[in-house]
């Protein structure tokens, strides 16, 4: 029978202390961080708006993207905030085995959706649109580029988790940290959510 | 069941443990300590940003000046503009942030003192790397404002160093704001509700808010200009389609706010220094601080007032010109109410009071040339002229820099445990007062008279010699005064009289309650917080007629000799702020000089962070 | 090794408001369905007009749906909502004015948007 002993449930956190809102530290950061990353990326796609229709003597939004490619990856970033909030889900009921099963989900869709951003860029590349193209092309790759990298960063912390739940250091105060990357992921794949339909969806006339 | 106790783990290097000597600075993340590195740091680039401006009074003192050719002219101007910006009021600002906001709130540090430690280190880099670039091929020479085409354009280093240098201060400056808003949220001590903080520590979160909104967008301009210049991409190349605007609206919509982020820092020193020295609490605090609140979030309307002559067209200026005016409103509220401060106090002129009563006066001039800034027909002939460098001067150094000397002349005491000089400190305001209106006083005159700015010379018989010889002396005074600032702070060093007790100025906030300079704890046991301006009302019993009778249990008494540990756990020290800071610096060096190597700098970080993360944050 | 320990829930988590793993993939099918919409109508010929804010409407739609259920803003404390929020208000307002400077530019500059 469970017994309510500190000995299974551990020791408690060692940052964890009393705060004045009653709110975690380091989920009140990472909120405010990422509060600042909607300005980031803000500018970076206003930036796309404004240097969409200069294409100068290169393809043209309209000729160059793959929309049916382009959704299947973007499905496939939005399937990888489902298996992140299960692995969340999972720690939070003990789970650590259904953690890292689903922790590696993520990273693994994560990782397709980054072949896909590669294979993408590679082709725009060999059909003429460059970084230095023109604005249209530095504007595109900027933003999405720039996407990629904190979707790369996010699949390292990922990572990271699974190695540390594998090596034990996750049983005390785990979900927490589960957490905290598990919001910057789903951020990640709500900035996505913006330039699908920003940059891809919606016609440059 | 075995319980969940991790075994110790083995260290390659062991965690530093050493408080005291050289060696606790470099690991230290005791925000007292990271608060003095920060001042002085930041008093040092002053020292360097002042030379700069003295080499370029010495140019503009006679016409046709042979002192510095136009190429190194424009690299001291933008030096001079950088350094006095990124490398001196802002961070002095974050000095004091760091030392006093915690004892401000009754706290024992602030919420990540190692990503604390780790702005240090990236702010001092990032000075470094962006001066060494007078020795790697030329200082950036493009104006702090790096207006682009000209600034992708450069050929020399100087403003990639201007685009990579300013990208890693910005991280710095991220890294801090998200910290001062969890610390104030978070750590405040029981009682200390939101409208009993003083209004220092209110200025810092709005300021914090401020940063935190405002660097991602000078992140993404630096970026574009970084990646123009090295990737040759199209962002603001004209003839490929790109558009120098974008670059202006980017550079102010972070350069706006940026401008409050500097003056509403010495705006909540003024707020503690004015209310100490009149024996008065401050007139009207919630008007001050929702006006503080309100400059913060008016600040992001206005942005394309510093683009009026850009050919924005008369319906966008005017709407910038109408929320311009209207921002005004509420830094005249707070004058008003730092005058009814100082109406009918007892006052007295301590240093620390001539220079805040003096920041009020020398405000004000610079606010009301601002607001002329403001017609947009006014602007169009004022703009690129000397008369915008009055304007600003007056705000900033006028502003911040008397109010960061108020609240240095104010503090002292707290942080070192002696006061400075009273005697020096008048000779230091009275020759910086003199000397800072010399310089900038005519300024206005000869800007309306036509004189460009940014222009390394202008030629005789414009009748601007005259003014231009004053504003030469006068920064010659103002260099004098530093020197007399300097001299007081070794003097007062030594001389065993000017020992401070914790309370010598007999305060009203709480970093006043505890020693001078304070135990690694702050404080032996939080505070119960029950008033606004706690401290004052432990110390005095404020009667119905608001008058004050002392109380003898007294707060400042016990404060020296009994403390015992009582095993206060704080934050233990660590390294690897420091190592992560390094690879920044790598990485910096390497996006100019060599870009594979920017691995090599990635990865030190990236060993920085996990050593963080996997490092306790109080070793056992 | 304690990886496979299962712990009882710790008090201090809002156990009671997190929603089931069934409500996860709930949401996750109502946002693979509007993905496959927005799809879908950006391939319906003489859509026209509509296209654009049927657009911004899915998105929005995604975008508040893993806001609140993913990143469990629906059941945090409010702080964290405002915190977010007014990064992406400000974000959109000082945006929208920059790009409308862009687009309304007096036609004497000769500059197009």
């Amino acid at each position: 029978m469970a017994t309510h002993d500190a000995a299974l449930t551990g020791p408690p956190a060692p940052e964890e202390h009393h705060t004045s809102t009653g709110l975690d530290n380091t989920k009140m950061a990472m909120w405010a961080f990422l509060g600042s990353e909607c300005l980031f990326f803000g500018s970076l796609i206003s930036t796309y708006l404004l240097y969409r229709s200069r294409a100068a003597s290169g393809p043209t939004p309209g000729e160059i993207y793959d929309i049916p490619f382009t959704s299947v990856s973007s499905f496939v970033l939005l399937m990888s905030s489902l298996t992140m909030v299960l692995a969340l889900a999972a720690i939070q009921r003990g789970d650590h085995r259904g953690l890292r099963t689903w922790l590696l989900a993520t990273a693994l869709l994560g990782m397709t959706f980054i072949g896909g951003q590669v294979y993408e860029f590679t082709t725009f590349y060999e059909e003429g649109l460059a970084l230095s193209k023109s604005p249209f092309g530095s504007a595109f790759f900027m933003a999405t580029g720039f996407h990629g990298a904190h979707v790369t960063v996010g699949i390292l912390m990922l990572l990271a988790l699974v190695g540390m739940s594998m090596a034990g250091r996750l049983t005390v105060d785990g979900a927490r940290k589960v957490e905290l990357i598990g919001l910057y992921w789903h951020f990640v794949d709500i900035v996505w959510i913006v330039i699908f339909t920003v940059v891809y969806l919606v016609p440059t006339e | 069941m075995a319980t969940a106790a991790l075994q110790p783990r083995r260290n390659i290097f062991a965690r530093p443990t050493a408080t005291t000597g050289w060696y606790s600075w470099l690991t230290t993340v005791d925000h007292k300590k990271i608060g003095i590195m920060y001042g002085v740091t930041a008093f040092v680039f002053f020292l360097l940003g002042g030379l700069e401006a003295l080499a370029i009074r010495a140019q503009l003192a006679v016409p046709d000046g042979e002192v510095l050719n136009a190429d190194v002219y424009n690299q001291f101007f933008t030096m001079h503009g950088i350094t006095m910006i990124f490398l001196v009021v802002m961070p002095m600002g974050v000095a004091l942030f760091n030392f006093f906001v915690p004892l401000m709130i009754g706290a024992r540090d602030v919420a990540f003192p190692r990503l604390n430690a780790l702005s240090y280190w990236i702010f001092l880099f990032g000075g470094i790397f962006i001066y060494s670039s007078f020795f790697l091929g030329g200082a950036p020479d493009g104006g702090w404002f790096g207006y682009a085409p000209l600034s992708r354009d450069l050929p020399s280093h100087g403003m990639d160093f201007y685009a990579v240098g300013l990208q890693v201060l910005g991280v710095a400056s991220l890294a801090g704001a998200v910290n001062f808003i969890v610390t104030i949220l978070n750590m405040r001590a029981p009682g200390m509700t939101f409208m009993r903080m003083p209004v220092f520590v209110w200025m810092t979160l709005v300021v914090s808010f401020l940063l935190l909104f405002a660097m991602p967008v000078i992140a993404v301009a630096l970026f574009q200009l970084m990646f123009d210049r090295l990737f040759d991409t199209t962002f603001f190349n004209v003839a490929a389609g790109g558009d120098p605007l974008l670059w202006q609206h980017l550079f102010w919509l972070f350069g706006h706010p940026e401008v409050y982020i500097l003056i509403l820092p010495a705006m909540g020193i003024v707020s503690e220094v004015l209310p100490t020295f009149s024996r008065k609490p401050i007139f009207g605090y919630a008007a001050v601080v929702f006006a503080g609140a309100a400059i913060g979030f008016m600040g992001w309307g206005v942005w394309a007032h510093h683009m009026f002559a850009a050919g924005l067209g008369p319906v966008a200026n005017s709407a910038f010109a109408l929320s311009t005016m209207f921002i005004a409103v509420p830094t005249g509220v707070k004058i008003f109410n730092w005058i009814g401060t100082l109406w009918g106090g007892s006052i007295r002129f301590t240093t620390a009071m001539k220079f805040s009563i003096g920041f009020i006066a020398m405000f004000i001039i610079g606010g009301l040339s601002g607001v002329t800034h403001a017609i947009v027909p006014h602007d169009a002939q004022q703009t690129d002229t000397y008369y915008v460098v009055a304007h600003f001067h007056y705000v900033l150094f006028g502003g911040a820099l008397f109010g960061i000397m108020s609240g240095l002349y104010y503090w002292w005491p707290k942080i070192f445990g002696h006061r400075l000089s009273e005697k020096l400190g008048s000779w230091n305001f009275w020759l910086w007062f003199i000397g800072f209106n010399l310089t900038f006083g005519p300024m206005h005159i000869v800007g309306l008279q036509g004189m460009p700015r940014r222009v390394y010379t202008y030629p005789d018989g414009m009748g601007w010699n005259l003014w231009n010889m004053m504003e030469t002396v006068g920064a010659f005074v103002i260099a004098l005064a530093t020197l007399v600032f300097l001299f007081n702070v070794a003097v007062s060093r030594r001389k065993g009289r000017n020992e401070a007790g914790s309370d010598p100025w007999d305060a009203r906030t709480l970093e006043w309650s505890i020693p001078s300079p304070p135990p690694e704890y702050n404080f032996a046991e939080v505070p119960i917080v029950e008033h606004r301006d706690d401290f004052w009302h432990k110390k005095y019993f404020v009667g119905p007629g608001r008058t004050a009778e002392p109380v003898f249990s007294g707060g400042a008494d016990h404060a020296t000799g009994e403390e015992t540990e009582h095993h206060i756990h704080m934050p233990s020290p660590s390294y690897f702020p420091l190592i992560a800071a390094v690879g920044m610096l790598v990485s910096a060096y390497a996006v100019i000089f060599a870009l594979p190597a920017v691995a090599i700098g990635l990865l030190i970080t990236t060993l920085g962070l996990f050593g963080w993360v996997f490092e306790p944050g109080t070793a056992e | 090794m304690a990886s496979t320990e299962v712990h009882p829930p710790r008090e201090s988590e809002e156990l009671t408001h997190h929603p089931s793993p069934r409500k996860y993939v709930w949401v996750a099918i109502i946002l693979a369905v509007v993905t496959a919409a927005e799809v879908a109508i950006y391939y319906i010929p003489g859509i026209g007009a509509f296209l654009i804010p049927g657009l911004v409407v899915f998105a929005v739609l995604k975008f508040v749906m893993v806001a609140l259920y993913f990143m469990h803003l629906k059941f945090d404390s409010k702080l964290f909502r405002r915190l977010f929020v007014t990064g992406i208000v400000l974000a959109f307002v000082i945006f929208t004015i920059v790009l409308l400077t862009f687009f309304l530019r007096p036609e004497a500059s000769g500059i197009t948007g």
